[in-house]
C-alpha cells in the first residue's frame, strides 16, 4: 500500500485517504493557444517508467493538494512537498538522482 | 514451419505412438537483416495483425518481436470476457467484428480457443445506470448488435446464485447480450502465433527493442537486444509499454499507465453459466471451466508499471460481490495479479499512424483489449498493408484529440471489461 507523508498537515497518510490528481507541473495553456497546445496540455503525458512527479490530494485529511515524487515502477517515495512550489524542491532531486543517476528535471512540459 | 492439423484423429494417432510426433506449434527462428514489416508485441494484438496481414493482404515476410515470451503481457492477465454491447458506433463496429471473428476463431486457426458464447449480463444497479443501459440497447439495435434490456425476473433467471436485493444497490435490471461469452486466452495467442508460423513469419521472443531508426522522418527499422532490424513498415502494439516506444519513435501519446487487477477463487461446482458484471460496485465474475470464480476489480488512480494492484481494490471488489452474490461469502481466493493498462484521455483505443512515416500503432485498449483482439488486428493489419486506417480504424485515430473527437465510452470508465 502506498504511503505519502502530507506536507500540508504532516500526517502519513495510507493510498486510501489520498485522491491521485496526475502529472504534476504541466504547463497550463489558455484562450487563444492554439490546438495542439491543448492537445498537448490535456491529453499528452510522460507517463514515464521510473521517475513521475504527481498530484495528490489529502482528499479524507486536511483536505488540501501537493506534490509527490514517487517511482512508477517499483512505487518508492521520494518525497512530497506543497502544492504552491512549481517545481520539485532541490533535497527531493537529490534523492531522485541518488537512485536514478540519468534522471534530470525538465522545466516546462 | 509446415502445420500438422489438429484433429480427432492426429489424437488418435499420436494416442496409438504415446504422443511422440506432436510438432512445436510454432518456429524459434533468429532474427532476419531484414523484413517488410515488423510488429512489436507478440500478445494477441500484435499476432492478429500479423496474421490478418498474412491472410487479408499476402503480405508474410513479417517478423513479431517480443521481449517477454508470447501472450505473456496482459493476453495472459484478463478475465477473457468477450462483448460488444458498446454505446458508440465507432466501438460497437470494432468489438462486433472482433465477436463475430472470435465465433469461427478456432476453425479458421484449427486451435480450439474454447470460446463460449455463454451470454454477458451488466446489471443495472442505479436509477442512472438503468437509464443508461435501456439507451445502449437502443443504441446497439440500431447498429446491429444483438442485445436486450433485461428486468430483475429473468436476471434471476439467468443467475439463479444472485441476490436482487442486495444492502446497497438491488438490482433493476441488466443489459443483456446472449452472444458474448468468454474465451481461452492463452490459446487465441498459441493459435494466432501457430497461423502465424506456419504462413512463414518470424516470432521472436525474448527480444527487447531498445530504439527505433528512422531516415528522412520515414522509419528504416529497429535496434533490439539480438541485433538491429531493417523494415518497411513497423507496427507498435505494445499496450502498457506504448509510451516507452512512442518516446523511442519521437512522439507523445495521450496515454497514462495504471495497474488493473483480478483474482480467482478456489475451484467449486458449477454455479453460474453466464459473465456477470456489476459496474457501479466495481466487480465481475465468471466461472471458468476449471470452476474457479474469475472475478476482475478495479484500476489504481495512479501512474504505475508494477504489474500488481492494491490491496484495497481487492477489498472493495470482494465487499461489492458478496453483497451480489452472498453465495461466495466462504470462498477462498486461489491468487490474485496485476497487468498494467493503457488508459488514453477518452477511454477508447488508438489505432492511428503517427508523425514517424511508415510507423503505425495500436494501443490504449485499457481495461477491455482481450475481446477485441480479432477486430484489432484485422483494422490494424488493413492500415499497414494500405498505409492509411480502413472503415474500422477511421475512428481511432490519434488526431481525434487535437480535434476534440473523442469516442467517450463511459462504460470503459477505468473497470468492468
Amino acid at each position: 500500500m502506498l504511503l505519502l507523508t502530507c506536507p500540508c498537515c504532516g500526517a502519513e497518510a495510507d493510498e486510501t485517504e489520498l485522491q491521485p490528481g496526475g502529472a504534476a507541473h504541466l504547463t497550463r495553456v489558455g484562450p487563444g493557444a492554439p490546438d495542439e497546445a491543448f492537445e498537448s496540455y490535456l491529453f499528452h503525458r510522460e507517463n514515464p517508467r521510473g521517475v513521475h512527479i504527481e498530484r495528490w490530494r489529502h482528499a479524507h485529511g486536511c483536505g488540501k493538494w501537493f506534490h509527490a515524487a514517487r517511482c512508477t515502477r517499483t512505487l518508492e517515495v521520494f518525497g512530497t512537498y506543497p502544492a504552491q512550489i512549481t517545481a520539485p524542491p532541490q533535497p527531493i532531486r537529490d534523492a531522485i538522482a541518488a537512485k536514478h543517476p540519468g534522471w534530470a528535471w525538465k522545466e516546462g512540459k | 514451419m509446415p502445420k500438422k492439423r489438429y484433429s480427432a484423429f492426429a489424437l488418435l494417432r499420436e494416442a496409438a505412438r504415446y504422443h511422440s510426433g506432436w510438432a512445436r506449434a510454432w518456429a524459434s527462428p533468429q532474427p532476419k537483416p531484414r523484413y517488410d514489416v515488423v510488429i512489436v508485441g507478440a500478445g494477441g494484438h500484435g499476432l492478429a495483425t500479423a496474421y490478418y496481414l498474412g491472410k487479408n493482404h499476402g503480405i508474410t515476410n513479417v517478423a513479431v518481436i517480443e521481449k517477454g515470451w508470447l501472450g505473456g503481457g496482459n493476453t495472459g492477465r484478463n478475465t477473457t470476457i468477450i462483448r460488444s454491447n458498446y454505446l458508440q458506433d465507432p466501438s460497437a463496429a470494432i468489438y462486433e467484428k472482433a465477436r463475430a471473428l472470435y465465433e469461427t476463431l478456432s476453425q479458421e486457426l484449427n486451435m480450439n480457443v474454447m470460446f463460449s458464447p455463454r451470454g454477458v449480463i451488466m446489471l443495472a444497479q442505479t436509477e442512472h445506470e438503468l437509464r443508461g443501459y435501456r439507451r445502449t440497447a437502443h443504441a446497439n439495435a440500431l447498429q446491429g448488435v444483438s442485445t436486450e434490456f433485461i428486468g430483475p425476473e429473468r436476471v434471476k433467471e439467468l443467475v439463479p446464485i444472485i441476490s436482487l436485493d442486495g444492502p446497497r444497490y438491488p438490482v433493476l435490471g441488466g443489459l443483456w447480450q446472449a452472444r458474448g461469452g468468454t474465451a481461452r486466452h492463452d490459446a487465441v495467442a498459441w493459435g494466432y502465433a501457430r497461423a502465424c508460423s506456419a504462413m512463414g513469419m518470424d516470432i521472436i521472443q525474448n527480444c527487447e527493442v531498445t530504439g527505433i531508426r528512422a531516415r528522412g522522418g520515414q522509419v528504416a527499422g529497429v535496434d533490439t537486444t539480438r541485433g538491429a532490424i531493417d523494415c518497411g513498415r513497423l507496427g507498435l502494439v505494445v499496450a502498457g509499454h506504448s509510451g516507452v516506444l512512442a518516446g523511442m519513435a519521437g512522439f507523445r501519446l495521450p496515454i497514462e499507465s495504471v495497474a488493473l487487477q483480478a483474482l480467482v477463487s478456489e475451484p467449486i461446482k458449477p454455479c453460474m453459466d453466464v459473465v456477470v458484471m456489476a459496474n457501479t460496485v466495481h466487480g465481475y465474475m465468471s466461472q471458468s471451466d476449471k470452476g474457479e470464480m474469475v472475478i476482475g476489480g478495479g484500476a489504481d488512480g495512479y501512474n504505475s508499471y508494477t504489474q500488481r494492484g492494491s490491496f484495497h481494490h481487492v477489498e472493495e471488489t470482494v465487499r461489492a460481490l458478496i453483497e451480489t452474490f452472498p453465495i461466495i461469502s466462504r470462498l477462498k481466493m486461489l491468487r490474485q495479479w496485476g497487468g498494467i493498462v493503457d488508459m488514453t484521455g477518452d477511454r477508447s483505443p488508438i489505432i492511428s499512424k503517427t508523425p514517424l512515416g511508415g510507423c503505425f500503432i495500436n494501443c490504449g485498449w485499457g481495461t477491455g483489449g482481450f475481446k477485441a483482439i480479432p477486430g484489432s488486428g484485422w483494422a490494424m493489419a488493413e492500415m499497414m498493408a494500405k498505409g492509411e486506417p480502413g472503415p474500422l480504424a477511421a475512428a481511432f485515430g490519434l488526431e481525434r484529440f487535437r480535434e476534440g473527437r473523442f469516442i467517450d465510452e463511459s462504460v470503459a470508465a477505468g473497470v468492468a471489461h
